[in-house]
C-alpha cells in the first residue's frame, strides 16, 4: 500500500471512528438511565484526549530515536527528561537567564551528555547483544537521577515559561456550554508537532538519516561501509536530549519540576507498543489513539468498575493491538531468516 | 593510563575517599538516648521528605545544643534513607533497631506502608512505632496496639474534621450538598472513604468517589468529569506528591473554585502549592498543627543552630515551613514521650519497653507547649494505655500564594461518637485475625 493511500485511509478513517464510537456510547442512556452523554460533553473529552496524547507522543519520540538507531530500549528516557528539564530550570532560577538562552545551553549540556555515554557508556559495548545495551540504559537512569538531583537539588521547581493556562470555550453556538479546551494543552500540541516534521525530514531526506538507518540495521555492517558509528549515536542520543528537553518544559510547565517528571516515562510506554518502536508517525498516532482512547474510557465507562482505569486501560489497549499487529501499527515487520 | 583506567581509579578513589569521610555511625557511641531517624531525601517524594527530615533532625541537635539532650541525656541521632520504599524501610529498621546502648527509642517510618510492615515486628522487639497522621486509624485502639501511636490525630479522625468544617461553611446543613473525594488509589488514599461514606448518610450529602492511580501525573479525566459533568459543592482531596499540584492545576483549568477544595495534610504543603502558581491561590488544607515561623522554637532553630552553620536546611527560611514544623512536631512528641519515661525510670537512655510507657503516660498539657515553645503549634495531647491518639485537634488552612493562613479555629474530631466505636471495631477484627487477646487497661 502506497504511503499516500495510508495517509488517506488515516485521515478518512479516524474521524468516522470517532463519530462511530460516540454513536454508540450515546446510546448508553438506554441501558443506565443515569448516563451522562451530551456530544459536546464527548467532542471535549476527545479533544482532550487527543491533545493529551501529543504529549505522550513527545516522551515516545525519544525512545523511538534510539531504538531506531541502535536497536536498544533507552530506559533512562525518563531520566533524560527529568535531567533536562532541572537544567532548564535551574539556568533560570539560580542563573536567572532568559528562556531562550536556558534553552540553548541545556541543549548544549544534553550534546554534551550525549558524548560522554556514547564515549563511557555505548562505545565499549559495540557488537554487544541488545539486551546488554539495555542493563547499560538502566545504570544510566540511576546516575542521571542522581546527578540531575545533586546539582540542583531535590525540590520542586515551578516552571513558567509564560505559556497560556486558561481554558478557552469553542464551538458555543453549536453546544450548550461550548467545547472546553486548554490553551496550553494546544500549544504543546503544535511544539510536538512541530518537532515530529523536523524529525521526519531529518530521518527520510538527509544523509545522516540514512546512516541512522543503516545503523538500526547493522552495526557491522553500517561499520564495513564506512558509516561513523561513533558520530551517529552521539548525534542520535543528542537529538534524544533535545526531544527530552523540549517534553520536560512542556511536563514541567504542568507539573512543576521534579523526581517525578522521570516516571512520564511510563504513560509513554503503551504508545510505543501500540505505535511500534520503530517509527516516528507511529508514536504520533498511538499517542493520539491512548489519549482519547483511555480518556474515552475513564470517563464514561471507568464509574462501571471503580474508576482510576486510564492507565491501565492504556496497556490492555495497546496489548489489544499487539494480538494483531505485534509490531505495533507502523512498526517494521521483522523477517528473520534462517 | 587507558582512559577506561582512569575512570575505574577515580571512582575507586571517591569510594575509598568517601568512606574515611563518613561519620561515625551512632551505635560507636557510648552514652546517649539512640533516636534513629527514617527519611527520604531521595526519590520521588523528596520534596516532602526533606523538610520533614530537617524538621525533626534539627529539633534533636536543638536539643543537644540548648539543653545538653533529654534530661542531660545526649541523645545519638543517626539518619536512615528509606526512599519511601517499604522495603528500605524495614531494612533501615531492623539494621538501627539495636543502636545506641538500649536499642532504638521509637520509629516514625513516615510511610503508611512501612507502619504496615514494622507494627508486628516492633510489637515483638518491644519498640514503638509513631506514626503521627498516617499509617493504621484503628491503631488509636490501644488495648490491641500496644507498641503503635497515631497521636495526634488520623486520617478518620481528619475527615470528620473536614465534613465539621464544611458543614459549618455550608450553614450546619449538608442536606443535597454533593461532595467528591479525589483520592490517591491506595490504601492510604481510601483511608477516608469509610468515615466519609458513614458521614454521608448522617449528614444526607451526595458522596462521590475519584480515584486516581499512582503517581497522578496525568489527571484530566478525573477534573473533565468534576468539573463539567458532576460539579460537586466541595472536592477533598487526599493525595500525595505531584497528584496534589497535577490536581490543583487541573482544578483550576476546569474553573472549579479554589476556596471549596480541601487538600488533607499530606495534600497542604509549600511543594503542593508553589508549583501550581497562582492557580493554587485559596486553595485550603486540613492540619493537625498549625502554621507559624516565628515561635520560640524557630527562633531557637536560628539562634543555636543556624547561626553556627548547624542547621539541616539549605536556607534557614525553610525554618517554619509546613512540612518542617511537622518534623518538628513529630520530634516534640517523641522526645517528650522518652522525656515522660525518664522521669518516672530515671535520667538514663531508656528502652523502647520503657518508652512506650512514656507515651502512654504522656501529658503535652498548653503549660507545657508554651514551656517548649510551642504554643499555637500543636493543640494539648494525653495519651493512655487505650488512647494512643491523645484528642489531637485539626484545622483548615488557606494558601494566599505566598503563605498558608488560618482558616478555621481548632476543630474536634468526633472522637466520643463514631470514631471511638469504629477504632475499637477495626482493631478488634485485627485482633481476632491475628489470634490476640487485647490488653486490660483498667
Amino acid at each position: 500500500m502506497s504511503n499516500q493511500l495510508r495517509i488517506a485511509l488515516w485521515a478518512l478513517g479516524a474521524p468516522v471512528s470517532v463519530g462511530l464510537i460516540g454513536l454508540l456510547i450515546s446510546a448508553m442512556p438506554l441501558i443506565d438511565s443515569n448516563f451522562f452523554f451530551t456530544w459536546g460533553y464527548y467532542l471535549e473529552v476527545v479533544t482532550t484526549g487527543l491533545l493529551t496524547g501529543v504529549l505522550y507522543s513527545l516522551v515516545a519520540l525519544g525512545f523511538v530515536l534510539i531504538f531506531k538507531a541502535s536497536g536498544v530500549f533507552n530506559f533512562s528516557q525518563g531520566a533524560m527528561v527529568l535531567f533536562a528539564a532541572l537544567f532548564f530550570v535551574g539556568f533560570m532560577d539560580k542563573w536567572g537567564l532568559h528562556p531562550a538562552l536556558a534553552f540553548l545551553l541545556t541543549a548544549g549540556v544534553m550534546i554534551l551528555l550525549a558524548m560522554l555515554i556514547e564515549r563511557v557508556v555505548l562505545r565499549p559495548l559495540v557488537n554487544q547483544p541488545a539486551i546488554i545495551l539495555f542493563m547499560a540504559t538502566i545504570g544510566i537512569t540511576y546516575f542521571l537521577d542522581g546527578l540531575g538531583q545533586t546539582i540542583w537539588g531535590s525540590d520542586v521547581f515551578t516552571l513558567d515559561i509564560g505559556l497560556p493556562k486558561d481554558p478557552m470555550f469553542l464551538m458555543e453556538g453549536t453546544f450548550e456550554g461550548g467545547v472546553m479546551v486548554n490553551q496550553f494543552d494546544i500549544v504543546a500540541a503544535v511544539a510536538a508537532g512541530a518537532m515530529v516534521i523536523v524529525l521526519a525530514f531529518l530521518f527520510q531526506y538527509t544523509r545522516i538519516g540514512r546512516a541512522l538507518r543503516a545503523v538500526a540495521d547493522d552495526h557491522q555492517a553500517a561499520l564495513s561501509v564506512g558509516i561513523p558509528l561513533k558520530t551517529i549515536w552521539a548525534i542520535v542520543w543528542s537529538v534524544a536530549g533535545i526531544v527530552g528537553l523540549v517534553a520536560g518544559v512542556m511536563w514541567g510547565s504542568k507539573l512543576g519540576v521534579q523526581f517525578s517528571l522521570a516516571l512520564v516515562a511510563l504513560k509513554a510506554l503503551p504508545v510505543l507498543i501500540l505505535g511500534g518502536f520503530t517509527s516516528v508517525p507511529g508514536a504520533i498516532v498511538g499517542g493520539l489513539i491512548i489519549g482519547a482512547g483511555e480518556k474515552i474510557a475513564e470517563i464514561f465507562f471507568g464509574g462501571y468498575i471503580g474508576g482510576g482505569i486510564e492507565d491501565w486501560f492504556a496497556y490492555m489497549l495497546a496489548m489489544v493491538f499487539l494480538l494483531f499487529r505485534p509490531q505495533g501499527l507502523f512498526g517494521e515487520k521483522i523477517i528473520e531468516r534462517v | 593510563m587507558s582512559f577506561r583506567k582512569t575512570l575505574t581509579m577515580a571512582a575507586l578513589a571517591g569510594v575509598v575517599g568517601a568512606g574515611a569521610l563518613a561519620p561515625a555511625p551512632a551505635q560507636a557511641q557510648e552514652n546517649g538516648q539512640y533516636m534513629p531517624q527514617m527519611v527520604y531525601r531521595t526519590g520521588p517524594y523528596a520534596p516532602n521528605g526533606i523538610p520533614l527530615a530537617n524538621g525533626e533532625g534539627d529539633y534533636l541537635r536543638l536539643l543537644n545544643e540548648r539543653d545538653g539532650g533529654i534530661n542531660g541525656v545526649p541523645i545519638l541521632i543517626e539518619e536512615c534513607e528509606t526512599a519511601y520504599n517499604t522495603d528500605r524501610g524495614v531494612e533501615c529498621y531492623e539494621k538501627m533497631k539495636n543502636g545506641g546502648p538500649t536499642g532504638a527509642a521509637q520509629f516514625s517510618p513516615y510511610s503508611t506502608g512501612i507502619t504496615y510492615a514494622l507494627i508486628e515486628r516492633a510489637t515483638a522487639d518491644q519498640i514503638p512505632i509513631f506514626s503521627m497522621g498516617y499509617g493504621r486509624a484503628d491503631a488509636s485502639y490501644g488495648k490491641v496496639f500496644e507498641y503503635v501511636f497515631t497521636a495526634p490525630a488520623t486520617y478518620w479522625a481528619g475527615a470528620d474534621a473536614a465534613i465539621q468544617y464544611i458543614k459549618a461553611e455550608e450553614g450546619g446543613d449538608l442536606s443535597g450538598k454533593k461532595i467528591a473525594l479525589v483520592y490517591h488509589d491506595s490504601a492510604y488514599g481510601k483511608e477516608p472513604i469509610a468515615t466519609l461514606e458513614h458521614l454521608a448518610g448522617q449528614e444526607g450529602y451526595n458522596l462521590s468517589l475519584f480515584p486516581v492511580p499512582h503517581p497522578g501525573l496525568e489527571q484530566k479525566s478525573t477534573w473533565l468529569k468534576i468539573g463539567r459533568q458532576v460539579r460537586p459543592d466541595w472536592v477533598i482531596m487526599w493525595g500525595w506528591g505531584v497528584m496534589n499540584q497535577t490536581a490543583i492545576k487541573e482544578a483550576a483549568a476546569v474553573g472549579f473554585p479554589m476556596e471549596r477544595f480541601i487538600g488533607n495534610w499530606w495534600a497542604g504543603a509549600e511543594p503542593d502549592v508553589r508549583p501550581a502558581g497562582e492557580s493554587a491561590i485559596g486553595y485550603k488544607a486540613l492540619q493537625f498543627h498549625g502554621v507559624a515561623h516565628d515561635l520560640k522554637v524557630h527562633q531557637d532553630m536560628k539562634t543555636h543552630l543556624y547561626a553556627n552553620g548547624k542547621g539541616l536546611a539549605d536556607d534557614e527560611s525553610q525554618v517554619g515551613e509546613v512540612l518542617y514544623n511537622r518534623g518538628i512536631v513529630n520530634a516534640v512528641i517523641s522526645t517528650e514521650a522518652v522525656r515522660t519515661a525518664m522521669d518516672h525510670f530515671g535520667n538514663k537512655p531508656m528502652t523502647g519497653e520503657q518508652v512506650q510507657w512514656g507515651f502512654e503516660n504522656l501529658n503535652l498539657t498548653a503549660e507545657r507547649l508554651e514551656a517548649l515553645g510551642l504554643t499555637g503549634l500543636m493543640s494539648p495531647l494525653s495519651l493512655s494505655c487505650a488512647d494512643h491518639e491523645g484528642g489531637g485537634q485539626a484545622r483548615i488552612v488557606q494558601w494566599d500564594g505566598e503563605d498558608w493562613r488560618p482558616a478555621s479555629d481548632w476543630i474536634v474530631p468526633n472522637r466520643a461518637g463514631f470514631l471511638s466505636e469504629a477504632y475499637e471495631a477495626s482493631a478488634m477484627q485485627y485482633a481476632n485475625e491475628k489470634g490476640l487477646t487485647p490488653r486490660d487497661c483498667n
